[in-house]
């Protein structure tokens, strides 16, 4: 594969004015092969997804014609199930995550021993990134059906499930609380010790500082941090399908069946106005945060 | 100061509690995986489960496809990406925005609902390619051994973590000084590209790479979709027939990634 390079930029500029000009022109080229194959590689399913998800395919007459039948369809029964277990699934895992996660931040930030501090942060980094199938066969050999602790401790007669709503939930927290840790430590260590102090002074007690100093200023990171989780927890397909198969309904395995051909003839398009109602949810997630997301920064810079 | 430190005596009783059941919650899983290898009840204790990885059926196969796919992912994002970050920095600033949107759409566009498109591209292309010299190519990019299909996938999947890798890197040095420095002194592009940002840009390039190859090898969404059967995907195949061996196997892709990541963190502390 050819590597591109740099455009040239103008041989003995004279003029700084024209040098900045003439280099941004030619500067575009450069970027040309990224947005190039991303519009092929990525534009193109995109659009798949957005045309496919309003066409609706007539089985008898085999023709397809525009229409909204799809998109009514994935928002009912079965599938309107699922997509609301994903989102309470994932709004869950988001809140309880970043609640122990902040909890587990603030407790690694305040002590003092470097050691712990590096040990905890670097465990984040990779848990944080431990999703997928191992992770899933991690917790089966842990709480499965013949999982060590399910055997030993007997929890199979207590009727205790891995591969259920909370079972997905207790697997999601295990990269979830370590991601959160990652966006809330450097948050943490942007609160001043003498803000601490100067509420101390002024007569507040601990939980007066948290509640009127600490947590506002936190609250655009600890939101962010949720957002993040959210979105994880809700693309997640992996875990699920290897963990619980279809046991769950959740909107990535309805998909998934759905791209699989497990659907009624004339509604293979069925997969595609489920992803559209992904990113819908996705989109609409993020846009509640963009506007958080500078509010404290001039506080913690 | 006195009354500070009795204040905060409390919070460490609670700060010990929360690090000990983090501790448990973390560590119990791996422990009891690694134990779920090693001990059957039928034949007792025994480490031969590691030992069958090797021989097991598509194991090498698998594996190897996927590194090739992330060896050749790591290459075709690079060299997308370094040319038009650079970019930005020299000269297109307002480039800059457009980048960043398109490096965080696949954060927000699930990879479920991408390799929904990409699959329904893939069942009409056929229809409309047959009788074009595209058919050729399209056969091309989905050889099982080897599908292009999924580099040209995970290259967008890579763009966010290669973009925040890279762009660390380029924050540090100063691009446009050092390109007109070596400019004037008569180097032309090529040797400003390798001798004078590359060795530069050294450590966030090896970070995006070894990023982008955890993310390769742990892929399971897309390549399990299409219908292709790279490492991830063969764990998940054999766990029916071999419990402790996928748990071995995932045990072990995990050490990998870990050693992977930590390479990473390592690489990104020296340089501070």
């Amino acid at each position: 594969m050819a590597t591109p390079t740099i455009a040239p930029g103008p041989e003995a500029p004279s003029w700084p004015a024209r040098k900045s000009t003439g280099r941004a022109s030619r500067s575009w080229l450069a970027a040309l092969p990224l947005l190039l194959f991303i519009a092929f590689a990525f534009g193109i399913p995109a659009i798949a997804v957005v045309v496919g998800a309003f066409t609706v395919e007539d089985p008898v007459t085999s023709t397809s014609r525009l229409g909204i039948e799809n998109m009514t369809d994935s928002l009912q029964g079965a599938y309107r199930t699922s997509l609301w277990a994903s989102v309470k699934l994932s709004a869950f895992v988001a809140v309880v995550g970043g609640v122990l996660g902040t909890f587990l931040a603030q407790a690694v930030v305040a002590s003092k021993g470097t050691f712990l501090r590096e040990a905890v942060m670097t465990a984040s980094g990779v848990l944080a990134n431990f999703g997928g199938v191992p992770l899933a066969f991690a917790w089966i050999a842990t709480l499965g059906n013949a999982g060590l602790l399910t055997t030993t401790f007997g929890l199979g007669k207590t009727g205790f499930s891995l591969y259920t709503f909370w079972g997905l939930a207790i697997v999601y927290l295990y990269f979830s609380i370590p991601m959160m840790v990652l966006v809330m430590a450097p948050a943490l260590d942007g609160l001043r010790p003498h803000w601490r102090e100067a509420a101390l002074n002024n007569g507040a007690n601990g939980w007066q500082y948290w509640r009127y100093v600490g947590i506002p200023v936190l609250t655009p990171a600890l939101i962010g941090g949720m957002v993040l989780l959210f979105g994880m927890a809700f693309s997640a397909y992996a875990t699920a399908a290897a963990m619980v198969g279809a046991t769950v309904p959740l909107v990535t395995l309805q998909i998934a069946d759905a791209l699989s051909g497990n659907v009624l003839v004339g509604h293979e398009n069925l997969a595609l106005a489920l992803s559209l109602n992904m990113v819908i949810v996705a989109g609409i997630v993020m846009v509640i945060y963009l506007p958080l997301r500078n509010r404290s920064s001039r506080w913690l810079q | 100061m006195a009354a500070m430190t009795t204040a905060d005596r409390r919070p460490g009783l609670g700060r010990a509690g929360v690090l000990a059941i983090a501790a448990v919650y973390f560590l119990v899983p791996l422990a009891a995986s690694f134990w779920f290898t090693i001990h059957n009840d039928a034949t007792g204790f025994s480490f031969s489960t590691y030992g069958d990885i090797l021989t097991a059926d598509g194991f090498t196969q698998s594996l190897f496809m996927s590194l090739g796919l992330g060896v050749t992912t790591i290459v075709v994002v690079l060299a997308l990406m370094l040319p038009a970050m650079l970019a930005v920095r020299l000269g297109a600033p307002k480039l800059g925005q457009v980048l960043e949107v398109i490096c965080t759409l696949p954060l927000v566009v699930p990879p479920i609902t991408f390799v929904a498109g990409i699959s329904t591209v893939l069942r009409w292309a056929p229809d409309q390619l047959a009788s074009t010299p595209f058919w050729a190519t399209l056969i091309a990019i989905q050889k099982p051994n080897f599908p292009i299909v999924l580099v040209l996938a995970y290259v967008v999947l890579a763009t966010p973590f290669v973009y925040r890798s890279l762009d660390a890197g380029l924050r540090a040095i100063d691009v446009k000084t050092l390109v007109e420095a070596a400019r004037n002194l008569g180097a032309g592009w090529t040797t400003v590209m390798f001798r004078t940002i590359l060795p530069n840009l050294r450590t966030s390039i090896a970070s995006a790479a070894f990023l982008t190859l955890a993310l390769v090898l742990g892929e399971y969404t897309v390549a399990v979709l299409l219908g292709f059967r790279p490492f991830a995907v063969w764990i998940v195949t054999i766990s029916g027939a071999n419990a402790q061996l996928s748990v071995a196997v995932s045990l072990l892709s995990l050490i990998l990634t870990w050693a992977l990541l930590l390479v990473v963190s390592g690489v990104g502390r020296k340089r501070t």
